[in-house]
């Protein structure tokens, strides 16, 4: 690979200076402000303050509510995870195929990742509403005793297929672009050498699509937890009870409607923890087994 | 305390006296801006409040803006003072009053206020619930009291006459009605009965009309460290009786705060508890109109005992604010805001928003000029409220006098999740409202750490 090499250190610094500011303004500022929230404990209007150390991590850490968010959120980001991604997956490989109208396929199933989180959030609640929703309605009208809006397994479930029917379209089109360049020659030598469909798609297909769906996990991990709160704010607002209440959902309570913040400062902080260890953790042990 | 005396001495003074002259030398009207939380129809009708003060003298303009729900205009409010861009005035719900009154410099004290600017406002003729709701102990005003509602029943005329109920006479006791709910059922009412505002209607009422602590210390008016008193026998009985109600499809959760509203507007549920103010709303969506409208005290279990008292106050009333933690208003400003609370205090302004949306008459002559216009009779139903909030002699204890605790915001949702827990059948009452109780005590000794400078 040709290294170019530039002479002096302003012009690089310069050229770099944008992503510096933008990353300084929008990234490590807040951070650092919230990382000094976290061991102050004010009043809503921050009239007063006060150092109280690791107070608020403790109080969090040891607050089962927040424990339960803290399963939960795990449950529903990989939930959301495999559903979108296995659902991404089986219309890409459809989608691969020689089918009449391929392109109007391929361009409904991106369309949905055009739409804001809140409004596919609406779109669902219009859907699933047990009152004005039209499926809401029919599943009560056979029988099925459907109200989300006090069945937490029900909220559950419609929050996890919302985020994940927004998230398909995203998957869907990494997976088609994965599909593309699998070279037709390996397909064709295994086909020769009597292996089905089936086969081909497991033994040649799937591991050639590893970087992929890799790339796709995390990206969709991260979108489960921190991008979903358009969605569950929309349609459930964490509840009934805490039912759907993830952690990113839980600073925005305790910070922005409980005036909490110092506690909510003390829980982004951990959350902030967390994302990088499990992104070094991925990329470090998980990307060895993947085949490039 | 300190605090707040030495900031009086320190402003009241030299502000006061240059007030008359120069005012007049500034060029175009001062402007104010006023956040309000009431959706349409009620924002509307309060915005046209405003456009007619500013209609009415040319010193000052009024900027109304909808910030959304109470709640969302209360955090944008407390954001705008922390990043000093604070509205003059504020519409603050019921439920913030308690985080206001502890709120030092960021409010301006209504009193305060009128002292300086030699304003004044009657408020021997308000009523006294609404009154000592926003008052401090020694009966000085410490905001606005505007659009004060309380709960009532509202009920479906039609559903009734269906279900072979007479619709002329509403349920008064709880017997009664889940009687009544059992025959709406039974005549094909998908939702025989509803709340909105689930915890103010059946916790935070309850208590009042039954003469039930909500909590110690006068419902926390006596101070800071009050604690909860909700998981009482009766307070348990009465979840109970929600819940038995869920499980025999007679009672629906319509969801948090103000969404069940929507169940009774459609025309689907029977009764609901609702804020009087909802009145103006489901005039306008209910199927029938007006006519099919029903409106009834709330019901209470006869056999506690000296049941029922008076009802306690919701809605909202109107805050001035400091612009931020350094930035005092300036005389001209503050005048503007007095003379803004004045014409609202008007009888005429007050005897219209009444009649225009159901909150109740805040005054005394308001109430009487409506009652001579006739409005009573040609509109069944539209005294109740302020006849509820009399209830009982009009006596009020400390139990019904109203609610002062800070972090309600966050208690209240507390409750709620409990309440939902419980009906959905994950908990029994006696352990919801032991949980509320555990969660909102935390909230309340949180809030008394962090204002007790």
């Amino acid at each position: 690979m040709k290294k170019v090499y530039f002479k002096g250190i302003a012009l690089p610094y310069f050229l770099l200076l944008p992503q510096i500011i933008i990353t300084g303004l929008f990234f490590f500022w807040p951070a650092a402000q919230a990382v000094r929230q976290s061991f102050l404990r004010e009043d809503a209007f921050g009239l007063s303050s006060q150092f109280v150390g690791f107070e608020n991590f403790t109080d969090v850490l040891s607050d089962p509510t927040w424990l339960d968010a803290a399963f939960r959120t795990l449950l529903f980001s990989s939930s959301v995870a495999i559903l979108a991604l296995g659902a991404a997956l089986f219309l890409a490989v459809q989608a691969d195929k020689h089918i009449r109208g391929a392109d109007t396929y391929k361009t409904l199933l991106i369309w949905p990742y055009a739409v804001a989180p809140a409004i596919a959030a609406v779109l669902w609640l219009f859907m699933f509403h047990p009152n004005i929703g039209i499926f809401g309605r029919m599943l009560n009208a056979l029988g099925v005793p459907w109200d989300y809006k006090l069945n937490g397994d029900q909220a559950m479930l419609l929050i996890i297929f919302a985020a994940a029917w927004k998230q398909v379209s995203y998957n869907f089109i990494f997976f088609l672009a994965g599909l593309q360049s699998i070279p037709k020659a390996v397909l064709e030598a295994a086909a020769i050498d009597g292996a089905g469909p089936m086969r081909r798609f497991w033994t040649v297909v799937f591991p050639l699509l590893s970087p992929t769906a890799f790339f796709l996990m995390v990206v969709n991990l991260v979108y489960a937890f921190f991008d979903t709160f358009g969605i569950i704010h929309s349609l459930t607002q964490g509840g009934p009870g805490k039912a759907t209440e993830t952690l990113i959902y839980r600073v925005y309570t305790d910070g922005v409607m409980n005036l909490n913040f110092g506690s909510s400062a003390a829980q982004s902080v951990i959350l902030m923890i967390l994302v990088i260890v499990l992104t070094m953790v991925q990329f470090r042990y998980v990307e060895r087994k993947v085949h490039y | 305390m300190l605090r707040r005396t030495l900031g009086k001495a320190v402003l009241a003074t030299p502000l006061a006296a240059p007030l008359a002259a120069p005012a007049f030398a500034q060029s175009g009207p001062i402007e104010l801006t006023f956040w309000h939380g009431l959706a349409q129809p009620l924002g509307g009708l309060l915005e046209e409040i405003v456009s007619q003060f500013n209609a009415s003298q040319p010193r000052f303009r009024i900027t109304p803006s909808f910030r959304g729900s109470y709640p969302e205009t209360m955090v944008a409010a407390i954001a705008g003072f922390r990043s000093a861009t604070a509205p003059h005035i504020v519409q603050m719900f019921e439920v913030g009053t308690g985080t206001m009154m502890a709120a030092g410099r960021a409010i301006k004290p209504l009193h305060e206020l009128l002292l300086e600017t030699g304003v004044t406002i009657a408020f021997d003729d308000y009523l006294p619930a609404v009154r000592g709701y926003y008052s401090l102990a020694d009966g000085r005003m410490m905001a606005m009291p505007f659009n004060s509602s309380t709960a009532v029943m509202f009920y479906n005329k039609d559903a009734f006459r269906r279900a072979g109920l007479n619709p002329d006479v509403a349920p008064r006791t709880w017997a009664e009605m889940r009687a009544a709910a059992t025959r709406l059922r039974a005549g094909g009412i998908e939702i025989p009965v509803t709340t909105a505002w689930p915890t103010w209607t059946q916790v935070e009422q309850f208590s009042a009309i039954h003469n039930t602590p909500l909590a110690t210390l006068d419902n926390g008016f006596g101070g800071l460290n009050a604690e909860l008193r909700i998981n009482n026998p009766l307070m348990v009985r009465h979840i109970n009786t929600l819940m038995e109600m869920g499980r025999e499809n007679t009672f629906r959760w319509g969801g948090r705060d103000g969404a069940g509203d929507a169940l009774f507007a459609n025309g689907s549920s029977g009764m609901i508890f609702a804020s009087s103010g909802a009145r103006a709303r489901f005039v306008r969506e209910l199927p029938g109109g007006v006519a099919n409208l029903g409106v009834a005290m709330l019901p209470y279990y006869n056999d506690v005992q000296g049941a029922p008292i008076n009802s306690i106050i919701g809605g909202a009333a109107f805050w001035a604010m400091n612009r931020g933690p350094n930035a005092a208003r300036s005389a001209d400003e503050n005048r503007g805001i007095a003379e803004f609370f004045a014409y609202l205090a008007q009888t005429r302004v007050v005897a219209n928003w009444h009649t225009a949306t159901g909150f109740l008459p805040v005054t005394r002559a308001a109430f009487e000029q409506v009652k001579a216009t006739g409005f009573y009779t040609q509109n069944p139903g539209a005294d109740i409220p302020i006849e509820q909030l009399l209830r009982g002699g009009g006596q009020m204890t400390g139990n019904s006098r109203g609610i002062r605790l800070g972090g309600f915001v966050e208690i209240r949702t507390a409750m709620q999740e409990e309440m939902e827990r419980a009906l959905q059948g994950q908990q029994t009452a006696q352990q919801a409202m032991d949980n509320s109780v555990t969660r909102g005590n935390v909230v309340l000794r949180n809030f008394e750490r962090t204002n007790r400078g």
